[in-house]
């Protein structure tokens, strides 16, 4: 209890899908050590708590923003640009998080300042020009960013993947720098999620359950709900920007696709969304689903329309083909949002509770 | 009897709608005075400018002498004004007791005091840890009042408590106001039954189209039927 600052899943099976979930990414590298799988374990870390962060805007404060692609990607610029220039060590590593966290603290402080103070839409619109103006100049500023290709860089000795730790045992498994990584980021991402916790719990996070319910009431009883929304929007980046920093560790590399394209924006809306807003268990929900549907659902089509055709059974083999994907992933997001309208822990939660 | 609160020349604008027109009035200090009117005459308004929830656009508000009609409403809260808006407005996603420690603000609770409200409010303790959107519509607007005097504050505003209440809930809101008035807190008080009303003020003020066209003693105003009926177009005999 004290670990989830008093606010458990309140749901038995949320309780169990979390821990599988949970389990189930502790252990992938000993179970699933393919690349694959790997990647795919990996990014549910990091977007689980780059999406709890954007929880904590738009699900405890009701604020949207369009920036958070940009925080993870000055996160993960700033550790690329910083090995790339200094070379492989733990000074550059340093350097990044030295340069990348205040960066886009004070941003989230300029942004805030200037858009909180009056409606939720200028806030949505200045973030959204932030952030294109912030695409852009990486795109444009090669000389630093790399421009389109962007930078790739080696990582410290340590944590490579020919760097092996613990040799293959009798359990068959290798502790390399890749398993290293690995779970310096399932770490790092548990860290950041329980921090989050603790402060949506917190009388702060109360603070910011009032103004998302109420702003004008939160200003009667004497809060000056502009630093509150201004701190909010800080904390998140700062999550934001520490899980793109863990990404770029990852993928050896950042560009603007894979720390700063809107794409990404859209998809940690959906993940919040399909998880649950105002919950923080959502975010890990969310990107679970989501990831290891973007991820294995063309494969599993695949099978199914071979099944389908060995069957002899007319259309279906044309409607699962696997190019057909997309359009089922978007079926499956439409079919989330109407039956569990407040996500799947919300769902969860109602389920089993007294109806009040 | 000192002023505590004084508005002079009060004018406020909705868009394009002019609805405080000059208002002028000043409540004395550990007074109830009621703020009575028919409805749209400008005391939800007059209410909310105070509070700086709408902005004056002409005019001068003051506590205690200190000039607020430019202050922000947190700043407003702070100098120790409790509001009351109408319609219950509590944090229904959060339970009583965080709907409480929200308006204690800096500090914890003060268990006496709390004890104090639980006397006026059972049902509040009974729903401690309920969420506060469960309550029912007079708990709710009992947590609403008990958030306002959870702090012992100067001024309190308070808009039509009793709408859409029981009678038995009516006559504990009315205690309470009573016994808060007896601990030294000045009220300001919109309401429409007129039962309440008379129980409470010392003083009232009757606001018409946007301005204040009555002031005086509330107990003069209810013994004089001829006066009610000018005033509000009805007598306070015919709705106790």
């Amino acid at each position: 209890m004290m670990v989830l600052s008093g606010d458990p899943p309140r749901s038995r099976v949320l309780s169990i899908v979390l821990i599988v979930i949970i389990a189930a990414l502790a252990v992938t590298p000993l179970v699933f050590p393919g690349a694959k799988a790997m990647n795919v374990a990996t990014k549910i870390c990091i977007f689980a708590a780059l999406v709890a962060s954007y929880d904590l805007l738009l699900g405890y404060t009701g604020s949207v923003s369009f920036a958070h692609t940009m925080f993870y990607g000055i996160g993960s610029y700033s550790v690329a640009i910083a090995l790339y220039s200094m070379g492989p060590g733990w000074a550059a590593v340093a350097t990044g998080i030295v340069i990348g966290l205040p960066l886009a603290l004070l941003l989230a402080l300029a942004i805030g300042l200037f858009s909180l103070r009056v409606e939720a839409i200028f806030f949505a619109m200045i973030t959204l020009a932030v952030a294109s103006a912030f695409l852009v100049l990486a795109s444009q500023l090669s000389w630093l960013t790399g421009g389109e290709d962007g930078r790739s860089f080696q990582l410290p000795e340590l944590l490579r993947p020919g760097t092996v730790l613990i040799s293959k045992g009798v359990f068959g498994f290798e502790l390399n720098g890749r398993v290293l990584t690995y779970y310096l980021i399932f770490a790092g991402s548990a860290a950041m999620i329980l921090a989050l916790l603790r402060v949506v719990n917190s009388p702060f996070g109360r603070v910011l359950q009032a103004i998302r319910e109420n702003r004008f009431r939160a200003e009667a009883l004497g809060f000056r709900t502009v630093f509150h929304l201004t701190y909010a929007n800080c904390i998140a980046a700062l999550v934001a920007a520490s899980a793109g920093m863990l990404n770029a560790l990852w993928l050896r590399y950042a560009g603007p696709d894979t720390s700063l394209s809107f794409a990404i924006m859209l998809d940690i809306l959906l993940m919040v969304v399909i998880g649950g807003m105002g919950t923080i268990y959502g975010a890990i929900i969310g990107a679970a689903i989501f990831i290891l549907a973007q991820n294995y659902l063309q494969a599993l089509m695949s099978a199914a329309s071979n099944a389908a055709a060995d069957a002899g059974l007319p259309l279906l083999p044309g409607l699962l083909h696997p190019d057909r994907w997309l359009l089922w992933l978007g079926l499956l997001f439409i079919a989330s949002v109407y039956f569990f309208p407040t996500g799947v822990v919300g769902r969860l939660r109602s389920i089993g509770r007294k109806p009040s | 009897m000192t002023e505590l609160l004084s508005l002079a020349g009060v004018h406020t604008h909705i868009g394009r709608y002019h609805i405080l027109q000059g208002v002028d009035f000043s409540v004395a200090e550990g007074q109830t005075t009621m703020l009575l009117g028919r409805n749209g005459a400008g005391k939800t308004s007059t209410l909310r400018t105070i509070m700086g929830l709408w902005q004056a656009s002409a005019g001068r508000i003051s506590l205690h002498g200190r000039p607020i009609e430019h202050s922000a409403t947190p700043d407003i809260a702070r100098l120790g004004v409790g509001y009351v808006p109408e319609s219950m407005a509590v944090f229904s996603d959060l339970t009583v007791k965080e709907n409480l420690v929200l308006a204690a603000r800096d500090g914890p609770l003060d268990d006496a005091r709390l004890e104090w409200i639980f006397g006026f409010f059972p049902a509040l303790k009974r729903f401690w840890l309920s969420r506060a959107g469960a309550l029912s519509g007079g708990q709710k607007q009992m947590l609403s009042i008990a958030r306002a005097i959870v702090e012992p504050r100067k001024l309190l505003l308070i808009d039509e408590p009793t709408k859409g209440l029981a009678p038995a809930i009516v006559v504990a809101l009315i205690e309470c106001f009573a016994e808060v008035k007896r601990r030294g807190a000045t009220i300001l008080l919109v309401e429409q039954n007129f039962f309440a009303a008379r129980e409470l003020g010392d003083s009232v003020l009757v606001m018409d189209n946007g301005k204040i066209v009555h002031r005086g003693e509330m107990a003069a105003l209810a013994s004089d039927v001829a006066l009610q009926e000018r005033l509000l177009g009805l007598s306070l005999e015919t709705h106790q």
